[in-house]
C-alpha cells in the first residue's frame, strides 16, 4: 500500500505505549483495518517513555501515549505530557473514577481497562479467613509464608501508594514492617513467579495481579492446570475497603501531529470491540460496563468490591512508598 | 593529527557532558540532595557491599573458567580439543539476562530439579539445596555467561606467544604448574586482566539479570533513584559513584600493563602437549563442564521451551532479525575502524594515552544511564526527535558503549608487537605504511576480528540503551525477548533468544577457522 505523501494529515499515527502485551497486535490492526491510519509504535517501559518524552520537548513526534500503571498516568500529567481533550464519547463510556479529573479544557487521560492485585494462597498450607485482607498479610499469624514480587515495582508501589491514602503513612509502615517480618523468602521475579511459588509449597501466600491469574486458568499447559490445582485466591478487604485496582490508559500527546487520528484513536480503544479485545485476549476488565466478556477466567474470578480511591492521590504518594519500603528494607 | 584524536574521542563523550547538564542547568528541581540522603542512610551501603561481593566473585569465576580453559586448549592435545576450541566461545552469545531467566528457571524451588527430588524424598523443602536467587547464583550465572571474554583475548595470547614455554619450564625444572605460575601468567597478563575488566564492567553495567536474582547492586540504587523517585540527578550522581568502581578495575588493568616492558616475537606455533589417561580426562572433565554450564545446558533448556511452545513463529520475527543484524554489523565495522585508530594514535604518540583509557569509560556505563545522558545531550539542542526517524543515535550510543572492548582488544595485540620490531623494519627501509601492511596486519587479524566479534555480538544483545533509543517500529531480538518476559511469557521468549544466540555463533565459527588457518 503507498500513502500519499502529503495527505490533509498523514494517515498514520504514532504510538508510544508501554503496553508489553503480546496479544495487542491483533488491537492494531484491527484499528488500521477499520480506518486505513498506519500505527508507528515504539514500546518501553513507563519510565523510559517518559524520559524520552521529556528529552523530546515540543518536537515529540509521539500522538498518543498509553501507559500501564495510575501513578504513571498521574505522573505523565503533571509532567505536562498530555493535552486536555473534549471528548463527549470518551465521557460517557468511562467512568468518572477511572480518568482525569476534566478541568475546563477538557481531561487529559482515560482509562480503557483494569486489573485487580489478589491474593493467592496454597489450599492445603493456609486457611482462608487468615488471609482475606492485606492488612493480615502482616499480622503474626502469617509468619514466614509471605512472598511479593520487589517493592520497587510500579504494581506494589501503586497498592502501598492506595494504603498510605486510606490508613495514613503510620500504618502502612507498620505494615510494610510485619510483612518483611512474615516472607518466606525476599522478594524477587515476577507475577507469575509468585503464583508457581505459591503452588509448590515454597510460600503459602502471595499477592498478584489478576491478569496473569487468569492466563494460568485458562491455559490448557498442563503444568499450568497443575498450578492452578493447588491454589486458591482471595479477593481481599471485600467487607471493608475493596481490593486494590489499577488501570492501563492514555492521552493524546501534547504536541501530537497528528490530532485527528490521535483522538480517532482514543475512540477506538474505548469501542466494544476494542474493549472485548481488552477482556478476552488480555484477561483485563474493560471499563465500559455494558459491554459483554467472554473470558472463563474473568468469569471464574467473578465480580468482586474494587477500592476507590483516586488515581491522583496514588500518584502522588508514590515516592513516600518508595522511601517508607526502604526504611524497613522491603527490597 | 592530534587534534583529531582529541576531538573524535570527545565526540564520544558527548553523553558524559548530558549527564552533566542536569547540573548545569537552571530549573532544575534540586531533589537530589534529599533523595540521596535517603538512599545513603538506608540502601546505599548494602548496594556497595553486595556489589564488590558480586564484582569479586565473578572476577575469581571468570579468571578460573577464562584462564583454565585457555591454558588446556591452548597447549595441550587431549579428547575434545578440536571442539572446545571454538565452542568454549558460545556462552559469549547468551545474554546474561536469558541465562538468568534459565539458571533460575531450572533451579529455583518450583523448578524441575528440587520439585523431582522433593518427590523422590518425600520431604517438603530441601533446606540443603542453595538458592539459584541468590548472591551466589547470580555469582555463578555470570562466571558461566562473561569467562569467554577472558577465554577469548587469553587463548590469543596463549597462542601467539613463543611456542616454547612449557619446554623452557621443563628445562628449568618447573613442574608444569609451576611453569605457568612463574612464566605463563605473567607473560598473558595483560590479556587476562583486559578480559576481566570487560566481565567485570558488563557485570556493574548490568540490571536485568541482577533485578531477577534479587541482588542488589549499584545499578539498582541508579535505576531507585531514577525511576521510583524520578530524581534524574541523583542517578546520575550515582552513575559517577559507580565510575569510580570502573576507575579501580581501569588502575589495576593499566597498572599491570605498565610492567611489562617484554614481548615475545616468535611465529612459531606452540607444539601442543599429547595427554594422557587421567590428565586428558582431568582436561577434558574441565573443558566438558564448563561448556556444559554455559553453553549446552541453557541451550537445551531454551530448545526445550520452544519444543513445548510448538513452532509457531511470530510474524515479526523476521523483522527483529534483520533489525538485529543491521545494527549489530554496522557498530562492529564502525567500532573496530576507530579502535585501530585511536590505537594507532595512541602508539604513535604515548602522551595520548588518557584518551583511550577515557574512552573505556562508556562500558561500564548502564545503558540505561548512557541512555540518559544522550538524551539529555539531544535535549538541550533540541534534536532529540533525530531518535524517532533514524536508527544513527542507536549506533552513536552502541559505539559509545563497546567501542573500549574492540579497543581493548586491538590494543592487547598491539601490545605484543614490540617496539623493535618495528625499529627493525624500520632499519630494512620499509615506510610506516608497509610497516603496517606486512607486520602489524597479519599480527593483528585475530584481535581485530576478535575485537569486531565482541561488538557484534554484544550489539546483539543490549537492551536498556536500545529500549530508550530505537526509532518507530524497531524491535530487535532483545527488544522482543524483553518484551515477552516483562510480559512473563518465558515460553515464547525461547525464539528471539534463541535466535540472538545462534545467530551469534556465526562469528564464532568464522572466527575459530581464523584461527584454525594462521
Amino acid at each position: 500500500m503507498v500513502l500519499p505523501l502529503y495527505a490533509q494529515e498523514a494517515k498514520e499515527l504514532n504510538l508510544y505505549s508501554a503496553r508489553h502485551y503480546q496479544t495487542d497486535e491483533a488491537l492494531y490492526s484491527d484499528f488500521t483495518k477499520k480506518t486505513g491510519i498506519k500505527i508507528n509504535r515504539i514500546e518501553a517501559d513507563d519510565n523510559a517513555l517518559a524520559e524520552r518524552l521529556k528529552s523530546e520537548g515540543a518536537n515529540s513526534p509521539a500522538d498518543v501515549i498509553l501507559m500501564v500503571d495510575a501513578a504513571r498516568l498521574w505522573r505523565a500529567q503533571i509532567d505536562g505530557f498530555f493535552k486536555p481533550i473534549q471528548s463527549k464519547y470518551l465521557e460517557s463510556r468511562i467512568p468518572a473514577n477511572l480518568r482525569s479529573k476534566p478541568d475546563p479544557e477538557g481531561s487529559t487521560w482515560f482509562g480503557f481497562s483494569t486489573r485487580a492485585r489478589l491474593v493467592v494462597y496454597n489450599k492445603s498450607k493456609v486457611n482462608s479467613q487468615d488471609v482475606d485482607t492485606y492488612e493480615k498479610l502482616a499480622d503474626p499469624i502469617n509468619k514466614g509464608k509471605i512472598c511479593t514480587r520487589s517493592g520497587a515495582h510500579p504494581y506494589m508501589l501503586s497498592l502501598i501508594g492506595a494504603m498510605i491514602e486510606r490508613r495514613g503513612e503510620l500504618a502502612t509502615e507498620a505494615w510494610a514492617k510485619g510483612m518483611v517480618a512474615n516472607m518466606a523468602r525476599p522478594p524477587r521475579g515476577g507475577d507469575t513467579d509468585q503464583i508457581k511459588a505459591v503452588a509448590s509449597g515454597e510460600c503459602a501466600v502471595a499477592l498478584a495481579n489478576s491478569y496473569y491469574l487468569v492466563r494460568l486458568l485458562r491455559s490448557t499447559k498442563p503444568e499450568d492446570q497443575e498450578i492452578i490445582s493447588k491454589i486458591g485466591f482471595i479477593w481481599p478487604n471485600q467487607k471493608t475497603t475493596g481490593a486494590h485496582i489499577n488501570i492501563a490508559g492514555g492521552g493524546v500527546a501534547k504536541n501530537a501531529p497528528h490530532p485527528q487520528a490521535a483522538m480517532q484513536f482514543l475512540d477506538y480503544l474505548a469501542s466494544d470491540s476494542a474493549q472485548e479485545y481488552f477482556a478476552n485476549g488480555n484477561n483485563e476488565w474493560p471499563v465500559v460496563k455494558s459491554v459483554k466478556i467472554e473470558n472463563e477466567g474473568l468469569k471464574i474470578l467473578g465480580p468482586f468490591k474494587a477500592e476507590n480511591i483516586s488515581v491522583a492521590a496514588i500518584g502522588k504518594n508514590q515516592i513516600a512508598a518508595q522511601r517508607l519500603l526502604d526504611r524497613v528494607g522491603y527490597k | 593529527m592530534n587534534r583529531i584524536v582529541v576531538l573524535l574521542a570527545l565526540l564520544l563523550f558527548l553523553p558524559l557532558f548530558g549527564l552533566a547538564a542536569p547540573f548545569l542547568l537552571p530549573g532544575n528541581e534540586l531533589l537530589a540532595s534529599g533523595t540521596l540522603s535517603h538512599l545513603w542512610n538506608f540502601v546505599l551501603g548494602g548496594y556497595i557491599a553486595s556489589t564488590s561481593v558480586l564484582i569479586l566473585g565473578v572476577g575469581v569465576g571468570v579468571f578460573i573458567l577464562g584462564v583454565g580453559n585457555a591454558w588446556l586448549v591452548a597447549s595441550y592435545d587431549f579428547p575434545g580439543k578440536k571442539l572446545f576450541e571454538w565452542a568454549l566461545i558460545l556462552p559469549l552469545a547468551v545474554p546474561t539476562y536469558v541465562m538468568a531467566y534459565l539458571f533460575v528457571d531450572l533451579l529455583q524451588f518450583s523448578g524441575p530439579i528440587q520439585t523431582t527430588l522433593r518427590d523422590l524424598l518425600g520431604i517438603e523443602s530441601l533446606w540443603f539445596f542453595p538458592d539459584p536467587r541468590s548472591m551466589s547464583g547470580a555469582i555463578w550465572s555470570f562466571s558461566f555467561c562473561l569467562y569467554p571474554y577472558v577465554y577469548l583475548i587469553t587463548r590469543t595470547a596463549f597462542l601467539e606467544r613463543s611456542g616454547r614455554l612449557i619446554e623452557v619450564s621443563e628445562t628449568l625444572g618447573y613442574s608444569p604448574l609451576q611453569g605457568f605460575v612463574k612464566l605463563v601468567l605473567p607473560m598473558a597478563r595483560p590479556a587476562i586482566f583486559a578480559g576481566m575488566a570487560l566481565a567485570l564492567m558488563e557485570v556493574l553495567a548490568d540490571f536485568g539479570a541482577v533485578s531477577y536474582f534479587g541482588v542488589q547492586t549499584f545499578a539498582t540504587g541508579i535505576f531507585k533513584a531514577w525511576l521510583s523517585f524520578g530524581d534524574r540527578v541523583a542517578a546520575v550522581q550515582l552513575a559517577l559513584g559507580l565510575l569510580s568502581f570502573v576507575l579501580l578495575i581501569f588502575c589495576i588493568e593499566q597498572g599491570s600493563r605498565s610492567k611489562l616492558r617484554y614481548a615475545s616475537s616468535s611465529q612459531s606455533r606452540p607444539l601442543a602437549k599429547v595427554l594422557h589417561g587421567r590428565d586428558a580426562l582431568g582436561a577434558f572433565l574441565f573443558c566438558g563442564g564448563t561448556l556444559l554450564c554455559g553453553f549446552v545446558l541453557p541451550a537445551f533448556a531454551l530448545l526445550q521451551l520452544l519444543f513445548k511452545q510448538g513452532l509457531s513463529i511470530d510474524i515479526r520475527y523476521l523483522d527483529w532479525l534483520s533489525n538485529s543484524l543491521a545494527v549489530s554489523i554496522l557498530t562492529a565495522v564502525i567500532s573496530v575502524v576507530l579502535a585501530i585508530f585511536f590505537a594507532y594514535s595512541v602508539r604513535l604518540n604515548p602522551r595520548l594515552s588518557w584518551v583511550n583509557r577515557l574512552l573505556g569509560f562508556g562500558y561500564a556505563l548502564p545503558g540505561a544511564v548512557l541512555a540518559i545522558g544522550i538524551l539529555s545531550f539531544l535535549e538541550i539542542f533540541q534534536l532529540a526527535w533525530w531518535m524517532s526517524a533514524s536508527m544513527l543515535v542507536l549506533v552513536y550510543a552502541y559505539l559509545v558503549r563497546f567501542l573500549s572492548s574492540s579497543l581493548q582488544s586491538v590494543e592487547a595485540g598491539l601490545s605484543r608487537i614490540t617496539p623493535s620490531m618495528d625499529g627493525s623494519a624500520a632499519l630494512l627501509g620499509l615506510s610506516r605504511l608497509q610497516i603496517l601492511r606486512r607486520v602489524h596486519v597479519p599480527l593483528l587479524k585475530r584481535s581485530l576480528i576478535t575485537a569486531g566479534l565482541f561488538v557484534f555480538v554484544d550489539v546483539m544483545k543490549e537492551l536498556p540503551a536500545t529500549l530508550l533509543l530505537r526509532p518507530f517500529n524497531f524491535d530487535t531480538l532483545a527488544v522482543a525477548a524483553y518484551q515477552l518476559a516483562a510480559d512473563e511469557r518465558l515460553a515464547e521468549l525461547a525464539l528471539p533468544s534463541l535466535t540472538i544466540v545462534l545467530v551469534g555463533l556465526f562469528p564464532v565459527i568464522l572466527l575459530s577457522r581464523v584461527i584454525s588457518k594462521s
